[in-house]
């Protein structure tokens, strides 16, 4: 008994407090900016944050004379935009990479991982010359088109890790069994990696919702996603520390409870690729 | 005779994967490498936005403006100095945390899921609340060490050129060292138990399993995950951006984020472009390390 409990005791020193302290680091900071949001604005600067009479006074601020609600709104058409065209675009492609062997192969998918290296503000530029000379400066399909330069190359990947996990010898019999190569991809292949497609459609979303330098360059006015307005708050109301961690908050909870909802498969399919290495 | 004993693939077969592959290719040709030759060939023309009419091929100039500006060499500077503190610092930190999450407790699951949620956080967010904690009135960090008697006066973080670029390489630092955490995590779970049982028998210490069973284990994964690091932590400008635009004064430029202000606020594409190149071939040689180390696992 006695010494059970001094090894319990030396896992609490050695584990527990480490982890929680390195939990404090990763959460502490998105403590302090909920805290501040549910502060008085009147007390903020006198007695500093505390839950003491907290109020949402923000929240309702945000949406009434702020407009937040217009600016979730335009987050969400593009990041569902980008999810349908990244998927719709990808799962063909991971399907040909996983299932057949062909001249171009390997450099096809290697130039899918190229583009995802490139940097961002080298493409930013001209894209927003082609958006230009295209009319299509502060639209929605602007967006949607620059989030999908990262989108389609890395769900081509994901997926592709995804489809090469389900037995190969599953469609080859179905497809024995008289299924088409079609009818093989539509009922065996896809329904099992359902849970794979909306990880990766997941992760899509979160990455267009929390994209801000094309959405800043390209949007602005007439389309401006959630980053944008958070960040024209910081330039309009500098020190009204309340609201501006409203809008922190409220920018970012739609991504982070997916990402709490799907991180299990995500994380196995992000790994996979990695680990061989 | 060859010809007969292996039957000829219909052509309908062979064209089939291509099919399939024929939208994402075409679509990204259309908008990731065309737009990216015209970066290229913008670089080489003076172009400034406001006076479209005049596209004048002007060879290297703009380069040449590039390695005589002071700027340029500033933002180099401040690149190299980025990732050679900020990468290595995620890694030890995921290190730290990967070595601790693998451990057997009772809320791992728990841990394991929170410790990420840095990762999945807007930039744009993660900068103001950054901002919010530095802040030199009011913000947290400055109470926290005045009242540890720390410090005598609150400093501006964000304001003073000296403390800048570090108090964003730290927020950089908490952003991204979840990732490196989840990747050497999957690492160690790779390396098969019965190597540490084995070494346990022959006695070995905790220290010398570490050094001789885990590091070795999880070369692969730390140098795949530092690449793709260097590179990630080398494009991303949006933290900086949002923290301090560039400023105060040069202190916090890196080589995109001067490209970038250039064409954002200068409008001035030519010169950006020719930035954003030099900046493109400065990385060129991680992409290509990592690109042939994924090429390796392409079955």
């Amino acid at each position: 008994m006695m010494v059970r409990n001094r090894s319990v005791v030396r896992r609490i020193l050695t584990i527990d407090l480490p982890v929680i302290l390195i939990l404090c680091f990763t959460l502490s900071p998105y403590l302090w900016m909920a805290l501040t949001s549910v502060t008085e604005k009147s007390r903020l600067f006198t007695e500093g944050p505390s839950i003491a009479g907290a109020t949402l006074e923000n929240y309702v601020r945000l949406f009434s004379t702020v407009g937040f609600g217009r600016n979730l709104f335009d987050s969400f058409v593009v990041a569902g935009g980008t999810m349908i065209v990244g998927l719709g675009l990808a799962v063909p492609a991971a399907y040909a990479f996983s299932r057949f062997r062909f001249r171009g192969r390997r450099l096809l998918m290697l130039q899918f991982l190229l583009i995802n290296m490139f940097p961002l503000v080298l493409l930013i530029l001209p894209l927003f010359i082609l958006m230009r000379s295209l009319g299509l400066v502060d639209t929605y399909l602007a967006l949607i088109i620059a989030n999908s330069t990262v989108a389609i190359p890395f769900s081509v990947w994901m997926m592709t890790s995804y489809i090469d996990n389900i037995p190969r010898s599953l469609d080859e019999a179905a497809m024995t069994d008289g299924c088409t190569r079609f009818g093989a991809l539509f009922r065996v292949v896809l329904p099992l990696c359902t849970p794979g497609i909306i990880a990766t459609g997941v992760y899509i979303f979160i990455t267009a919702w929390n994209e801000y330098l094309y959405a800043l360059t390209l949007g602005g006015r007439s389309v401006k996603p959630i980053t944008v307005a958070i960040q024209t708050l910081i330039g309009e109301y500098q020190i009204e520390w309340g609201l501006l961690t409203a809008g922190g908050i409220v920018g970012a909870m739609p991504a982070t409870l997916l990402f709490l909802f799907v991180q299990k498969r995500l994380i196995a399919g992000m790994t996979q690729g990695a680990v061989k290495g | 005779m060859s010809a007969l004993s292996a039957p000829p693939v219909p052509l309908s077969r062979r064209v089939l994967p291509y099919a399939m592959l024929s939208p994402a290719v075409l679509v990204t040709l259309a908008i990731v490498f065309l737009p990216m030759i015209q970066a290229v060939w913008m670089s080489l023309h003076d172009y400034v936005l406001f006076r479209p009419k005049s596209f004048d091929f002007v060879w290297f100039k703009n380069f040449q403006t590039a390695l005589a500006d002071p700027v340029f060499w500033i933002s180099l500077r401040h690149t190299v100095l980025w990732i050679v503190i900020t990468v290595p610092a995620q890694m030890l930190l995921g290190l730290a945390t990967a070595l601790l999450l693998n451990q057997e407790f009772p809320w791992r699951g728990l841990a394991r899921a929170l410790v990420i949620i840095p990762w999945a956080l807007p930039s744009v967010v993660i900068a103001l609340m950054w901002v919010w904690i530095y802040d030199s009135n009011y913000g947290i960090l400055n109470d926290l060490l005045l009242r540890m008697n720390l410090i005598t006066a609150s400093i501006p973080w964000l304001a003073n050129p000296d403390t800048a670029l570090y108090a964003i390489i730290l927020t950089l630092t908490w952003q991204g060292f979840p990732f490196f955490a989840v990747m050497i995590l999957a690492g160690l779970q790779g390396i098969p138990k019965s190597y540490y049982e084995a070494a346990a028998i022959d006695g070995a210490s905790s220290f010398r399993q570490f050094w001789h069973i885990t590091l070795p284990g999880l070369a692969g994964v730390l140098m795949t995950a530092t690449l793709l690091r260097i590179i990630w932590v080398a494009n991303s400008i949006d933290v900086i951006f949002v923290m301090t635009g560039g400023g105060p004064g040069y202190s916090t430029y890196t080589l995109p984020l001067y490209a970038f202000i250039n064409a954002r606020t200068g409008l001035d594409y030519g010169y950006g472009s020719a930035l954003a190149v030099s900046f493109t071939l400065v990385l060129l040689g991680f992409v290509i390390l990592y690109l042939r180390r994924a090429g390796r696992n392409i079955g």
